[in-house]
């Protein structure tokens, strides 16, 4: 198997902008392209994801119709990972030397609804009011906030600092910051997450380049090393994103699988560990993922959130490019922008919110409908 | 006159109506609703079994704005009434997610014993009341 090295990365503004998905990822791809000093005619390959453009790879209609095998993938809130990982399978495999994978997206306003049946699910499931995600990430974060003791305070901290993140993020969708008490007083959506709380679905792009490792020094003096990158589904037990039930036995999350898996291929372990990235669909998404992925034990973020540990100079950075509170989540760019932050800090490339010391190990997590997340693990 | 949204999901309206789910032959695990393959030993014989119709609130929230597209309720996002949603354990068999029917949500906790019932929510092109299953405090 061979090493597989990031050699460059492109992330289009995340909000919303008067251009289509496609135009976007192109303007992702080029960004990507001249971080890494290639040119489309370089790529052998791409993988593109995306939740509302059926065929990215129609994309080539505006970078270069060079002819190269492009496969289009959608695997809900972890389709960036899945993007990512088969373009990193396909190189360390011995398929191919150097390719790009790209995420787009453009969602309508709103919490995403849509047709139950596409996810397995009955009708009456949608038609009674049951199909939404919020309800469940409300129904998650209220059982986990009473079993483990963490206050309405600590949900309001989490969303408080992602919007203090994107202040400093010229990227970001959110900029301004929003104070602890506005966070808790706005509007209740799925009790204890109010409106402040949840990220809204919006617009964006990226694009990362990968190469064989040992090619690497060609195009950079500083690669990032993808070591592992593992996406897992639903395992009997637990509760899921869109259930009409649940068995009675109490399971863990596929993002405790796919973290584990990833750590053990990455060969580090979470305390190694510098810049940090966890889907904060809400607030109380980020404080579980930060138990699921192996932070922290459950119930220690009341204290770490208050000591400001998940801070930009705290002791476990998570989400300083403001995560999905502050940028919004165009589904199949979101891991993108993901993965393009730990490799800005990685590099030392964070602006106003480089984690001090640079840190030598990057974490991304992903995690959606219904029921799939993705780990990711990155070194310098 | 009520219709039941999904009239096959229910014995409704017998008396003491209950919830319909299915049971693996195999592993004698149970889901909701009726379906024909088992999730747990992907055993390929399930049998149909009729739910408790009490149990315990496992998990629960809010929903607090319309929800989109399909919700079928009639009501607009200036009238709409929250309610509550709960993930609900229906004795050692299976924990199903259903509405509840109170409304004064301060008055719902974690382990609330509740009871199956029926609610209108939406009403059908004829002025039928469409009733959906819910779970009632004990």
């Amino acid at each position: 198997m061979n090493d597989v090295a990031i050699i460059g990365v492109g992330l289009h503004p995340f909000g919303r902008f008067d251009k289509t998905a496609m135009e976007m990822g192109a303007e992702a791809i080029n960004l990507a392209l001249d971080d890494a000093g290639v040119q489309w005619k370089d790529m052998q390959f791409a993988v593109g994801g995306s939740f509302e453009v059926s065929n990215p790879d129609a994309i080539t209609r505006l970078v270069g119709l060079t002819g190269i095998e492009f496969t289009n993938v959608q695997n809900a809130c972890a389709t960036s990972a899945a993007a990512i990982k088969g373009t990193a399978d396909a190189i360390a495999s011995g398929q191919y030397d150097i390719g790009i994978a790209v995420g787009m997206d453009k969602h309508p306003r709103g919490a995403f609804g849509g047709e139950p049946d596409k996810l397995g699910l009955p009708r009456w499931y949608g038609e009674s009011g049951l199909f939404l995600t919020t309800k469940f990430f409300g129904m998650k974060a209220h059982k986990y906030i009473h079993d483990h003791g963490i206050s309405p305070r600590t949900l309001a901290r989490v969303a408080a600092k992602n919007f203090r993140n994107g202040e400093r993020n010229p990227l970001a969708f959110r900029r301004k910051p929003i104070s602890e008490d506005e966070i808790l007083e706005s509007p209740m959506l799925n009790k204890p997450l109010t409106q402040y709380m949840f990220c809204a679905p919006d617009e964006g792009a990226g694009a990362v380049i990968m190469c064989r490792g040992d090619m690497a020094a060609r195009f950079t003096s500083n690669p990032i090393w993808l070591k592992a990158s593992e996406i897992r589904t639903r395992s009997y037990g637990a509760y899921e994103v869109h259930a009409t039930c649940a068995p009675i036995m109490d399971g863990v999350s596929p993002t405790v699988h796919a973290s584990k898996a990833a750590f053990e291929k990455a060969g580090i372990s979470p305390a190694d560990v510098g810049v940090i990235q966890l889907q904060d669909t809400d607030a109380g998404a980020e404080i579980i993922h930060m138990a699921e992925a192996g932070f922290c034990a459950d119930g220690d973020q009341e204290k770490l959130l208050a000591d400001g540990a998940t801070e930009i100079d705290g002791s476990m950075p998570v989400n300083t490019d403001g995560g999905l509170i502050a940028n919004g989540e165009p589904i199949g760019a979101s891991g993108m922008r993901q993965v393009h932050e730990i490799v800005r800090q990685l590099r030392g490339q964070g602006g106003d919110r480089q984690i001090p010391g640079k840190p030598t190990a990057g974490f991304a997590q992903v995690y959606g409908a219904p029921g799939t997340a993705a780990a990711t693990v990155l070194t310098t | 006159m009520q219709k039941a949204l999904a009239p096959e999901i229910s014995t409704w309206p017998d008396d003491g109506f209950q919830l319909r789910g299915s049971r693996c032959r195999a592993c004698g695990e149970t889901q909701f609703p009726v379906q024909t393959l088992c999730p747990h030993c992907s055993g390929r014989e399930m049998e149909d079994v009729l739910l408790p119709r009490q149990g315990t609130i496992v998990a629960w929230t809010t929903q607090e704005f319309i929800p989109s597209f399909p919700y079928i309720g009639t009501e607009s996002p200036k009238d709409f009434a929250p309610f509550a949603v709960a993930l609900v354990q229906l004795g050692d068999v299976v924990r199903v997610e259903g509405r509840l029917t109170e409304t004064a949500f301060d008055k719902i906790d974690f382990g609330d014993e509740v009871e199956l019932t029926m609610v209108p929510f939406a009403t059908d092109d004829e002025g039928n009341d469409i009733v959906t299953y819910a779970f009632a405090a004990i």
